[in-house]
């Protein structure tokens, strides 16, 4: 008896297609607004005794602007990583209860005061600096249909790029740095933070191109390929130039940044090693060369071998700061656990203790634990970049994703170690956390974009179009 | 691509490892060092959050503590007669830091000493504000009342103890200051002031400052002598000639005017009149090192005297002979603190025994308890009971009939020496006048005093000490003797 044959089809592919972990996000992001809220409240009740008064309009606040979050990656990018908003929304909102609770420092007050100038709360601009943040947000993840459109403009953003990095040197230095635009009525905006963006869009862009030509159509040379010059040439070139500026501007924590996006990508892209070997070598050569030349870096480095020479007496000449003896004393009288929200002196480090050396306020009033635990974040939101970078389908994809999310981590690793007394203090912004515009709206333009990226890459494959051989064999019959 | 990025991945849980690695060891392995570094200012600010515990004498604080409505410091340290008792408290200035018994005890005051944790447990649970402990010294109010106004507007020093314990029982320095000017965080210009001031009025002068002990070292000579058997008893003459060329020179060793008696005199004599050739020689004859044996039995040479706040050294410094005779009349190398001296009056007075002076009797918890007691203990036996009564003999025969008659209580056996010690270049600036003494009752001796006054203009003559000296120490032993019935 001949068999009768089956009449349904088995394809490996479900239509269902892979879980949208849209709800997990929901989930989470409930949880990243309740925990700054118990934070304020937590400062209110160690500062006044009494839960502050703004909690309600706060809380509310932070929950509307992650709830559109939320809702536009829902419609938008609907498969996209379900962890990298909710770690930024909580980084953003324990951020704005450190920058609230050194509002109300009356040691940080009486300090502008003494210098002459009136001291303004900074909570309330941070706010409206993340409420930009998520509205860049939401544009981004609306309007970027596909980030391969990106792409196209590779050209175009090398030349933002050093548009931005030369921008400041037209307006005045603040703090022994030329990284500011200063606009009337608005304010400053540090065009470093925006660029660090649209240089990794170019560095892709071009590296996707031009990946072949330099992994292969190299010469030997001392057991290292070379890559042609007219292949390497304008990578290296613009590099250099952006180095120059920055170096020139004085900003070395974004010259470091750049120059190690500037590695990884091209490890990436070329998958050899002798990149990482170039890198670095050339790395060594310019920190020798800057190190030497530039009396800034130099008291930099000087500061951070000997934190604590500002106290001595006769006091080094280069010992002009005592911010980073302020910031290991911070992190020393905090310990395991902490002082608490609010019952520490963080204060001390003075007018950069909600900035550039705010993790040392975290690592004041919540300790050893609290600190780890912005670090592991920090950590986390990095390898979700990279999870999207290796699930990305497309080498633009991925090489954007590694080089945002690698610039990412190297930008943490530079403050954070920065403060801690790890490596010489630079000078940038912890992410999300700090008191600044550029800095809150450019990252969250930066989380937009990974999860655009992994959205692409975890949206299922489009169903394979009917395939004939499944059909029903006819039978032709004699 | 994907082997790259899984490396680029492992990289940045590198750097992020790295950043854990080092807030470890800076929040968990160096914290405590970088918690109590003392550029912390954290330190000061917790140091002044809560009112500091006390001071305390004869029962009643004399150190308070002030509201000020600072940003950073809640509460400022203030003294109750802070001249008087500054030598005894030091200061405790939330910018220049805390000295003697504010710093030695500063744990203690401030509710962190670890003897507290239960105490500081309990209020923590019950939630109340961290309290500090107690000092309780063993001073006594009016010995130091007659002590600092003894001194007035001289500059000196005065250290009282009681011989048969070693208690401290007066500590004064003049010209003094008063802590409390000094304590707050705007005090900058007072501190400049005291500074600056060239009286240095923050020196304390009965334990931190040496000076030639001049003729009241002579009680140390005669005691070396008679523990070497040099002399049978103190009425014994002494074969000294008048007048007495210093050994291995020309240089001939005058007394202080024309005193006959010296030639062959008695130790008894010698210390009455106070001959500088007869204890010269004493001190020619017995040598350096025996000279210095004795000494150091007394606390001389011990850079480890605390009472717990750190006395300076007294020294008796190996010499040639001419510098060691000098030295055997206290006017050579040989250099004393007024505690010092007390402690060669309160060893003659306790019967040869001397006793470790102490100025902290008690420390005691918030709630009253008691955490710490000190014990009199023995320092050394300088000499035996029988030298002893030998020189409380003839240290009372100088003040009954000698150059220290100042000195003199009704119906109380005193005993004492005065000196006049001279010092600056050629001998040219004004002398220090000196007089250290004892009071015996039937209980054995209460009190033993060290006197003395830098600069005084008086004639130069051995009787200085006992014009300008002796009466201060008079009035000081009369104030234990009082308050001790």
């Amino acid at each position: 008896m001949p068999s009768t044959p089956s009449t349904t089809t088995t394809t490996t592919i479900s239509t269902v297609g892979p879980p949208s972990r849209r709800n997990t996000e929901l989930a989470l992001l409930a949880f990243a607004v309740i925990l700054p809220c118990f934070a304020y409240a937590n400062v209110g009740l160690a500062l006044d005794g009494e839960m502050p008064s703004g909690m309600l309009g706060y809380g509310l606040g932070l929950g509307l602007l992650a709830g559109v979050g939320h809702l536009v990656v829902r419609k938008f990018a609907k498969y996209a990583d379900p962890l990298l908003l909710p770690l930024a929304t909580l980084l953003n909102g324990l951020g704005l209860v450190m920058i609230w609770r050194l509002d109300q420092s009356e040691r940080l007050a009486r300090l502008a005061k003494a210098q002459g100038f009136t001291f303004q709360a900074s909570a309330p601009n941070q706010l409206l600096f993340s409420a930009m943040g998520i509205a860049l947000f939401v544009g981004v993840v609306i309007f970027l249909k596909d980030h391969r459109i990106l792409q196209r403009y590779t050209y175009i953003s090398m030349v933002v790029a050093l548009v931005l990095l030369v921008a400041p040197v037209f307006f005045p230095g603040k703090f022994g740095a030329k990284i500011w635009i200063t606009v009337p009525g608005l304010g400053s905006i540090q065009p470093g933070e925006f660029a660090k963006i649209i240089i990794a869009i170019f560095f892709a862009g071009y590296l996707m191109v031009k990946r072949d030509a330099l992994a292969l159509a190299s010469r030997r040379f001392m057991g290292l390929y070379l890559p042609r010059g007219r292949d390497l040439g304008p990578i290296l070139v613009v590099w250099a130039l952006s180095l120059m500026i920055l170096v020139f501007e004085t900003d070395l924590g974004s010259s470091l940044l750049f120059f190690g996006m500037f590695v990884v990508m091209l490890y990436v892209a070329t998958e050899r090693t002798s990149w990482i070997v170039f890198g670095l070598l050339m790395s060594a050569g310019g920190a020798a060369v800057v190190g030497s030349f530039e009396p800034h870096v130099k008291v930099r480095v000087m500061a951070w071998l000997h934190p604590f020479a500002v106290y001595d007496t006769p006091r080094p000449s280069w010992a002009t700061t005592e911010q980073i003896a302020q910031a290991l004393f911070a992190f020393g009288s905090g310990g395991v656990f902490g002082t608490g929200w609010g019952q520490g002196a963080s204060d001390l480090i003075q007018f950069a203790a909600n900035s550039d050396f705010i993790f040392a306020s975290f690592g004041e009033e919540l300790g050893l634990a609290g600190a780890m635990g912005l670090l592991l974040i920090y950590g986390l939101i990095v390898e979700r970049g990279m999870r999207t970078a290796l699930a990305a389908r497309d080498p633009f994809g991925k090489l954007l994703a590694t080089g945002l999310s690698a610039g990412f981590g190297i930008q943490v690793f530079v403050v954070a170690g920065g403060v801690m007394g790890l490596i010489p203090l630079t000078g940038m912004t912890m992410p999300f956390l700090a008191q600044g515009g550029s800095s809150v709206i450019a990252n969250w333009a930066l989380i937009a974009i990974l999860i655009k990226i992994s959205d692409t890459a975890r949206r299922p494959a489009p169903a394979p179009a009917p395939s004939t051989d499944a059909e029903m064999t006819q039978v032709v019959r004699p | 691509m994907n082997k790259p990025v899984r490396r680029i991945a492992i990289f940045c849980g590198l750097l992020v490892l790295a950043l854990l690695i080092r807030d470890n060891w800076l929040q968990f392995v160096q914290a405590d060092e970088l918690k109590t570094h003392k550029k912390n200012r954290r330190v000061d600010i917790a140091r002044y959050s809560q009112p500091r515990g006390n001071i305390i004498v004869d029962g009643q604080a004399i150190t308070g503590s002030q509201e000020t409505g600072g940003v950073d410091f809640k509460y400022k340290r203030t003294y109750k007669n802070g001249d008087m008792w500054a030598p005894v408290t030091g200061r405790s200035s939330q910018v220049f830091g805390a000295t003697q018994l504010e710093s030695i005890y500063d744990r203690v005051l401030i509710g962190d000493d670890d003897r507290l944790f239960f105490n500081r447990t309990v209020d923590m649970i019950t939630g109340k504000g961290k309290k500090g402990g107690d000092v309780i010294t063993t001073l006594n109010s009016k010995a130091q009342e007659a002590a600092f106004k003894g001194l007035g507007d001289k500059k000196g020093a005065v250290a009282a103890l009681d011989p048969r314990t070693g208690k401290i029982l007066a500590l004064a320095s003049t010209p003094s200051y008063d802590p409390s000017k000094i304590a707050g965080a705007n005090d900058g210009e007072a501190w400049t002031a005291l500074d600056k001031d060239k009286n240095q009025p923050m020196l304390n002068r009965a334990l931190r400052q040496t000076y030639p002990p001049g003729s009241t070292f002579k009680v140390v000579t005669a005691a070396a002598a008679l523990e070497d058997g040099l002399y049978k008893d103190v009425d014994s003459k002494t074969n000294s000639p008048l007048p007495w060329t210093l050994p291995d020179t020309v240089t001939p060793l005058d007394n202080e005017g024309n005193l006959p008696t010296c030639k062959d005199g008695t130790l008894r004599e010698a210390l009455r009149i106070s001959c500088n050739t007869v204890f010269g020689k004493v001190s020619a004859d017995l040598g350096n090192k025996k000279m210095m044996a004795m000494a150091e039995k007394f606390g001389f040479n011990n850079k480890e005297i605390f009472t717990p706040v750190r006395v300076e050294q007294s020294v008796y410094p190996k010499d040639n002979r001419p510098q060691n005779a000098m030295a055997g009349i206290g006017q050579a190398s040989n250099r004393a603190t007024p505690l010092q001296m007390a402690m060669v009056a309160s060893a003659v007075a306790n019967n040869g025994k001397l006793m470790e002076p102490y100025m902290v009797d008690k420390v005691r918890a918030p709630n009253l308890n008691v955490i710490e007691t000190h014990q009199p203990k023995e320092m050394s036996q300088p000499f035996s009971k029988k030298t002893a009564q030998q020189l409380q003999s003839i240290m009372e025969t100088v003040v009954q009939d000698g150059t220290g008659q100042n000195g003199q209580i009704p119906n109380v056996t005193v005993g004492g020496k005065t000196g006049t010690a001279q010092h600056g270049v050629d001998n040219t600036a004004n002398p220090y006048a000196w007089f250290i003494s004892y009071a015996k009752t039937d209980n054995g001796s209460p009190v033993a005093v060290a006197v003395v006054i830098e600069g005084s203009d008086t004639d130069r003559s051995d009787i200085a000490g006992g014009k300008l000296a002796a009466p201060i120490a008079k009035s000081v032993m009369e104030a234990v003797l009082k308050t001790s019935k």
